[in-house]
């Protein structure tokens, strides 16, 4: 099936947040702290031409109703700043205009005053006494993995392998910036106010809002419009956006709308977490993992957002795809007083995977061994277990998908290629990079089981199926993925099969849509919605859609005004075991697998890394709808080829000094080459059709394929990401590139 | 605040006659004053090129052009592209979350009806001005090259 809204998206009919007006409303925008960390004095209001002051509603933390935070795992970060400001482009105050420029300029003329405080910039070095702000060294959150012992095996080691990685902070750079329109209606129990914007998760929204502006969950609706990218920067982000233009909709019961521009949103939003991660490990001679010792710090910033949530998935992912008895994992999220680090496109696992990989080929190349040996001997195999014990026997072949990869590219002659090649080029240098790597599918640990997600399946009286759940369509294939669902389940055209909006008065909490969760677990709840519609409707599961359809109608006929619903709620698969407090067992309910191969060029001249070829070998359970798979493949390969080679945080005072398209640069087309896409399909028979989660994974691979092709290329160690041309200068004036021969 | 300036213009084979202000980009005045909201901001500053309008039949960034510099000349926008041109573009997986697309969309068929520029230049470096997150850009090219040789095509073979 072709994307359902594709062609309203091509001819420019959707209607994102922006393109509603908003008649005689306000439009509002944020006034930011200049400073990192301070004690917050106040605002003043310059003359400013083409601003009366008389004119722009002003607010402050004073306006928040209800408890002055952004409710998500700790109340720790306010929803506009009071006394203290703990990072850069903090929200401190809000003003609105009826004119979109007036505000803006308003916005940029108040002089925001403050005391400045000792910042913590740099998660890697212990914080000066003075800049300590959270427990005795500004730790938010320590977790760890222990498996076997690990201290039993050192002096068993043939070679003992030691490393250093490090990850920068990336932006998710949808192309659509952060927005929300706001207003106040009538309900039955008083007034209700209304945010309709650009998000992922509405419930999260949702309970932000009731929290901060202390109204019962009946008094809050949180409608999402279509959303222009998200890639976790608009999974916890946008309450903040909400809130801040709700509370000017509730101060002047106005409609309002808060539209961040580029600039604005580069600097101010959620970035990936940075990371440095370090790696001991005792390896026999041919190269088997004997004990992992891995320490795995991650910058927070200054508010707890998720972090913890994606230090666990970054230390479940950290020893990599294989299996080793004896594994000892220590995760630390840091407090620092930059922009707050949140969700992005894999949640942790792409940075402990960067670090693993790059690892996996520093061991190979002690040992004087092709990197595909080390992954040969170490991959998990059915019956072996992750680093949290968990056995692996999901019907995947894992050794199998390598070899095909390896085949895909002629892996050996290419490497011979290679020498050849760099032996005559005389300012050229190429090399070949693997990574194998694995993503967990779905919430860590019982999360799924906590969120308890649920899903309605409605007949509607003109005979059409209508799906009711929270899950958003950002670009990823929601509205595609669930019609196809029912079309399957019911029997019914893609025509009787409507999404509804994701609306909080009319759709139940179907759960965020993050973590890969949308098409395999959502979808699972679709179908069995379906089921249970059909066993009202008292129809076999061989009865055609037509017979669904004409039975709805007499259903509403019989049983006029009234709701028809199939309903389904979350159930765990059987036999799943997890602890929370000693990180054991069965982590996600499924895996998906992948292999990267990247070929890259290095330009000695200019110092420039180019990806050739690059392929992707994915095992996702069965594929639902090839040209969504293969655009999710494609779209999150290029993503980490720019986090990989181009997309450089440059922070200054804990902020984005480079926060413009013009010098954050992503990848364009003429920067990449064609993404090879390979399927292989072992069905997970607890996900939609046998799906497994898919969004993720191909962020995963990427990056350290390609610092494993530049180092190959180099015969220098790429180990920190971004390789931006300063660094693989920094690299090759280190350590010149040794003449090559062949 | 500025004194407005009054212009006339071809907007989608239409003439248009409309009053600004003389800070207003052309895709400010399309966007908020004509209510054409196909044409989207991605950036402001002429690097995304989400917001990309043909001007005289040549794509610009409407958010680079002040609205009164298009005085006498031709405009046109997404609004203007025939749904069907695009089936290519659909089919190919050229459009995942929309946000780039209408740009794309526009880029993509001034390629597809210029095809002597393909003698000299990739798809892929004629559509490095229109930045899309979302696709990794195989579905785009696909779609265009699609288009250009719609009889050459059975599907997409990866």
């Amino acid at each position: 099936m072709k994307r359902r809204e594709g062609l309203s998206k091509l001819t420019g009919r959707e209607r994102y947040v922006d393109d509603d007006r908003i008649g005689d409303g306000l439009w509002v925008a944020t006034v930011r702290s200049p400073r990192s960390r301070g004690h917050l004095r106040g605002l003043r209001f310059p003359a400013t031409p083409g601003v009366d002051w008389s004119e722009v509603v002003v607010l402050d933390h004073r306006a928040v109703p209800g408890s002055n935070v952004v409710k998500l795992i700790a109340d720790d970060q306010p929803v506009l700043a009071h006394e203290v400001v703990r990072h850069r482009h903090e929200p401190v105050a809000l003003v609105a205009h009826p004119s979109r420029r007036v505000a803006r300029r308003a916005a940029d003329a108040v002089v925001v005053e403050i005391d400045p405080e000792t910042p913590a910039l740099d998660f890697r070095t212990p914080p000066q006494a003075e800049a300590v702000q959270r427990g005795p060294d500004n730790v938010f959150t320590r977790l760890a993995i222990d498996k076997g012992d690990i201290d039993a095996a050192w002096d068993r080691a043939a070679r003992i392998v030691e490393g250093v990685y490090e990850t920068g902070a990336q932006e998710h750079v949808y192309l659509e910036t952060q927005g929300m329109a706001a207003w106040v209606e009538e309900g039955p129990d008083g007034d209700v106010v209304v945010v309709r914007g650009s998000m992922q998760c509405p419930y999260y929204v949702h309970a932000a809002m009731m929290h901060a502006l202390d109204r019962p969950a009946e008094r809050v609706r949180v409608i999402q419009a279509p959303t222009g990218g998200g890639f976790g920067g608009k999974e916890e982000f946008p309450s903040g956006v909400a809130l801040h233009a709700a509370l000017v909709a509730l101060a002047t019961g106005r409609k309002t709308k808060l539209i961040y521009d580029r600039g604005e949103d580069l600097a101010a939003t959620t970035k990936r977490h940075p990371s440095r991660v370090r790696h001991r490990t005792a390896v026999d001679e041919d190269g088997r993992l004997l004990a992992q010792d891995i320490e795995v710090d991650l910058d927070a910033g200054a508010y707890l957002t998720l972090s913890p949530v994606v230090l666990s998935r970054a230390i479940i992912h950290a020893a990599g795809p294989y299996a080793c008895p004896n594994v000892r994992i220590r995760g630390r999220a840091i407090m620092t007083n930059s922009v707050p680090f949140g969700a992005f496109r894999g949640f942790g696992a792409p940075q402990s995977l960067f670090a693993v990989e790059r690892h996996m080929d520093r061991i190979a190349a002690t040992l004087g061994l092709d990197p595909v040996a080390v992954r040969r001997i170490n991959l998990l195999r059915d019956g072996e277990t992750t680093a949290t014990g968990q056995t692996i026997t999901d019907g995947s072949d894992r050794h199998g998908l390598l070899e095909r990869t390896l085949a895909a590219v002629d892996w050996t002659a290419k490497q011979a290629a290679h020498r050849a090649f760099n032996a005559v080029e005389p300012t050229r240098r190429r090399g070949l990079g693997l990574a194998t790597v694995f993503h967990g599918a779905g919430f860590t640990g019982s999360g799924e089981a906590r969120l308890a997600s649920v899903v309605h399946v409605a007949g509607l009286p003109d005979g059409r199926i209508e799906v009711r759940t929270a899950a958003t369509e950002m670009g990823q294939g929601t509205l595609t993925i669930f019609t196809q669902l029912v079309c399957g389940r019911l029997g019914v055209a893609p025509d009787d099969v409507v999404i509804a909006d994701p609306d909080t008065q009319r759709v139940p909490d179907s759960g965020p849509t993050v973590a890969s969760r949308t098409a395999m677990i959502v979808g699972r709840l679709v179908e069995r919605a379906c089921d249970d519609l059909r066993s009202t409707l008292g129809l076999d599961p061989g009865e055609p859609g037509s017979a669904v359809v004409d039975a709805v109608r007499d259903w509403h006929r019989a049983h006029p005004g009234e709701d028809l619903l199939g309903i389904a709620r979350y159930q765990p698969p059987p036999g799943i075991r997890w602890d929370d407090e000693t990180y054991r067992g069965d982590a996600y309910p499924t895996f998906a697998w992948a292999v990267c191969i990247a070929e890259v060029e290095v330009d000695l001249t200019t110092y420039t890394a180019k990806v050739l070829d690059f392929v992707s070998a994915q095992e996702i359970g069965r594929v639902l709808n090839e040209t969504l798979a293969r655009g999710q493949i494609q779209g999150g390969t290029v993503q980490g080829i720019g986090w990989a080679l181009l997309e450089d945080v440059v922070w200054e005072d804990g902020g984005m000094a480079n926060a413009q398209m013009t010098n954050y640069v992503i990848p364009t087309s003429d920067d990449v080459p064609p993404i090879r896409v390979l399927f292989e399909e072992a069905p997970f028979p607890h996900g939609a059709q046998g799906a497994k989660g898919i969004g993720e994974l191909p962020m995963d691979g990427p990056a350290p394929a390609i610092a494993n092709a530049v180092t190959a290329a180099l015969g220098v160690d790429a180990d920190r990401i971004p390789l931006i041309p300063e660094r693989i200068m920094d690299l090759l004036l280190d350590q010149p590139v040794a003449e090559e021969t062949a | 605040m500025n004194e407005r300036i009054a212009i006339t213009f071809t907007l989608n084979r239409r003439e248009t006659s409309i009053e600004v202000d003389p800070a207003d980009r052309l895709l400010d005045t399309v966007r908020e004053d004509l209510r054409l909201t196909g044409t989207k901001e991605g950036c402001g500053e002429g690097e995304c090129g989400a917001c990309t309008v043909y001007l005289d039949d040549l794509p610009v960034n409407a958010c680079l052009i002040p609205t009164f510099q298009v005085r006498g000349r031709r405009v046109d926008t997404v609004e203007a592209l025939e749904p069907a041109s695009l089936d290519t573009l659909h089919a190919s997986g050229a459009t995942q979350c929309g946000a780039c697309t209408p740009g794309v969309a526009m880029t993509g068929r001034w390629i597809i009806d210029h095809p002597d520029l393909l003698e000299r230049h990739t798809i892929r470096a004629l559509m490095a001005g229109n930045l899309c997150r979302c696709t990794g850009y195989d579905g785009i090219v696909e779609g265009i090259e699609a288009a250009r040789a719609p009889n050459d095509r059975t599907g997409d073979a990866d």
